[in-house]
């Protein structure tokens, strides 16, 4: 009971310090005369916020990479090395890891897009009704974690020896196709099958996010321009690719490029389901053991240079269709 | 981006929104492959949750030795219970689940307020440096979280700040600032300027104009930000499992150490993986408007 109270307070404090704090910002610079009241006050307003941003994002970006030229971060021999580099573009583990990175990067953004499209397309059709219930359910997984998931998934991929009766779905459907499978599937590492495995999960997960977008990016195509096709005599199958698909391209490019993103950065599911071992190791998982569990900064650092890297195009997209849409204002 | 809020609110995410095609014309409508697809996919989907929430009723035993499907055809329903909902709660997980409330409750509103007035001042007040400020925010939605960790780690430490409900809500209210600002922003930004203006003429200070009509104005995309940090939050592992390091533990960091060190008591498992989820699925099933526009606009975060 005491940890309930400690939790409401906690609670208490959290939420009745950050009015308190602008209360208090607002009230002092009310006391100024008008002119520099009316200067000051916009960053008041915009302060906190910025500080928050400065303090967990810019100011943690700049010591990563200079962290990255450091060896022995954090103690007293700290000094100036190219060693992190050496590590990032010689080692091999972290090699293996950036095979599956991109194994992830160009499966799981294509297939959940694939079959969020099919979905969307396909329950367009329905009944409201129906419409609503087969997107409820393939939407349900989003709001798991990915812990939640994994724990899920790890129940489907349980394996039992040959000879007792398996109580995982896939171990019991391949007993009965075939054979009883001699080894885990999340220890196969041949073709890097327990990869795929892995991200079944997440595809999983984001199919239903891909699905919601494309639904109603779908419903905005103008109906005229289908039925137009459609007076052509042109078949369902080329008015999807020919004239949906065209209208909504620009749709399908931002939940692709989000669930890219989120794969790059990929962590709790290959740590929950497999510690990253069997070859199924990502870069967010080494930067993890690198970080916290040898105590290796330096190294930490320079994986994280490397993440970075790979979301600058992204920035730099964000930031241009930001300035296409201030322009259009 | 196009799936970002703005004013005037009118999509239905979840819902059909035009009417359907006239049926039997021109082969619209659904045809059986379509039906029939549609169903597999469905079932696909539904399914490891489904196995896993049978499970969590049944006992330690029967769940190793034979599928849960095997309800379907009667065996062992009769051993159905709650008792592995009370063994893993004994096991760490109910102070886990108030851990979480008391992580992401503040973790949420902290943001979401300070992200008002900063995007109050951005849509409504004229600064210097107010363009690049802002594109500052954009250009930071993508970036990995993972830069803040070995920085973070130290300044936490040289500062002496050991209180681990502090480090996880100003880690959450950074890391979820960028998309607070931008979200929040556009959509302020969107109210029409007369109703801003008049305020002034009746003579009201911004801070009165914020509380009194933006705040009221903006709750769609207020709870539509909220939901999505909240959910953000509650699922989030990384964050809790470097920061919290007191020994308190939050439900993602409990239900990872269950599978790591108890990885074949499913009893367990399953019970405490419905437990972690039960809080998103009740936003789920509740808030489920909310909760999609939350995640559209939230598609581009990094």
């Amino acid at each position: 009971m005491g940890n309930a109270v400690q939790a409401v307070l906690a609670i208490l404090i959290g939420v009745g310090g950050i009015i308190a704090l602008f209360w208090i910002l607002n009230a002092v610079v009310e006391r100024l005369p008008k002119r520099q009241e009316e200067r000051l006050k916009p960053y008041v307003f915009v302060g906190p916020s910025l500080a928050v941003v400065g303090l967990f994002l810019l100011y943690p970006a700049v010591l990563t990479v200079w962290f990255s030229f450091q060896t022995r971060v954090g103690t007293p021999d700290q000094e100036f090395t190219l060693d992190n580099y050496v590590y990032l573009f010689t080692d091999s583990r972290l090699h293996s890891a950036l095979i599956n990175n991109l194994l992830w990067i160009i499966v799981v953004p294509s297939v959940a897009v694939a079959i969020g499209l099919l979905v969307a397309v396909l329950s367009d059709r329905l009944k409201p009704t129906s419409e609503k219930i087969a997107k409820s359910l393939i939407f349900l997984p989003m709001a798991v974690s990915f812990v939640g998931a994994s724990t899920i998934w790890l129940f489907i991929y349980a394996w039992r020896p040959p000879e007792v009766e398996q109580f995982g779905l896939l171990a019991a459907l391949a007993s009965v196709v075939g054979d009883p499978p001699s080894t885990p599937i999340l220890q196969i590492s041949d073709f890097r099958l327990n990869s795929f495995a892995l991200m079944a999960v997440v595809i999983w997960m984001q199919a239903g996010f891909a699905m919601v977008l494309l639904s109603a990016a779908i419903k905005n195509v103008p109906e005229d321009t289908i039925e137009a096709a459609r007076i052509d005599g042109a078949s369902e199958v080329q008015i999807f690719w020919r004239v949906t698909v065209p209208q909504i391209k620009s749709t399908i490019v931002v939940v692709t490029t989000t669930i890219l993103i989120l794969v790059l950065k990929i962590f709790d599911v290959p740590r929950v389901m497999t510690s990253g071992d069997f070859d199924t190791n990502v870069i967010a998982n080494i930067f993890y053991d690198q970080a916290f569990t040898f105590g290796d900064r330096g190294r930490a650092s320079v994986v994280v240079v490397a993440l970075i890297v790979m979301t600058l195009p992204f920035m730099y997209l964000n930031i241009k269709r930001f300035r296409e849409q201030e322009a259009q204002r | 981006m196009s799936a970002t809020t703005s004013a005037p609110e009118s999509e239905e995410a979840l819902g059909a929104k035009k009417a359907p095609p006239p049926s039997s014309e021109g082969g619209a409508g659904a045809s059986w492959f379509a039906r029939f697809a549609l169903v597999l996919v469905c079932v696909i989907f539904t399914i490891p949750t489904l196995g896993l929430f049978i499970s969590s009723f049944r006992p330690r035993e029967d769940i190793i030795t034979s599928g849960w499907w095997t309800v379907f055809v009667g065996r062992g329903l009769e051993n159905f219970s709650l008792d592995n909902y009370q063994a893993v709660l004994d096991a760490g997980m109910g102070p886990s689940f108030v851990n979480s409330l008391a992580v992401a409750v503040p973790a949420t509103v902290i943001p979401i307020l300070a992200a008002a007035f900063a995007a109050y001042a951005f849509a409504w007040m004229d600064f210097k440096g107010r363009e690049l400020l802002f594109v500052i925010f954009v250009g930071l939605l993508v970036v990995p979280l993972q830069v803040a960790f070995v920085p973070l780690t130290q300044l936490f430490n040289d500062l002496g700040v050991t209180n681990d409900f502090l480090k996880l809500w100003l880690a959450h209210a950074g890391f979820g600032m960028p998309l607070a600002v931008y979200i929040l922003r556009n959509y302020i930004g969107s109210l029409p300027r007369e109703v801003i203006e008049s305020a002034k003429v009746d003579g009201a200070s911004h801070f009165m104009t914020f509380w009194r009509l933006i705040i009221p104005l903006s709750v769609p995309a207020l709870a539509a930000f909220a939901i999505f940090q909240f959910l953000w939050t509650w699922n989030d592992y990384l964050v809790a499992l470097i920061f919290m390091t007191s020994g308190q533990e939050v439900v993602t960091v409990t239900l990872a150490e269950l599978v790591g060190s108890r990885g074949q008591d499913w009893h367990l498992l399953t019970a405490g993986a419905f437990i972690s989820m039960s809080v998103p699925l009740i936003v789920f099933f509740a808030l489920q408007r909310f909760f999609v526009r939350g995640l559209t606009a939230g598609s581009v975060k990094g």
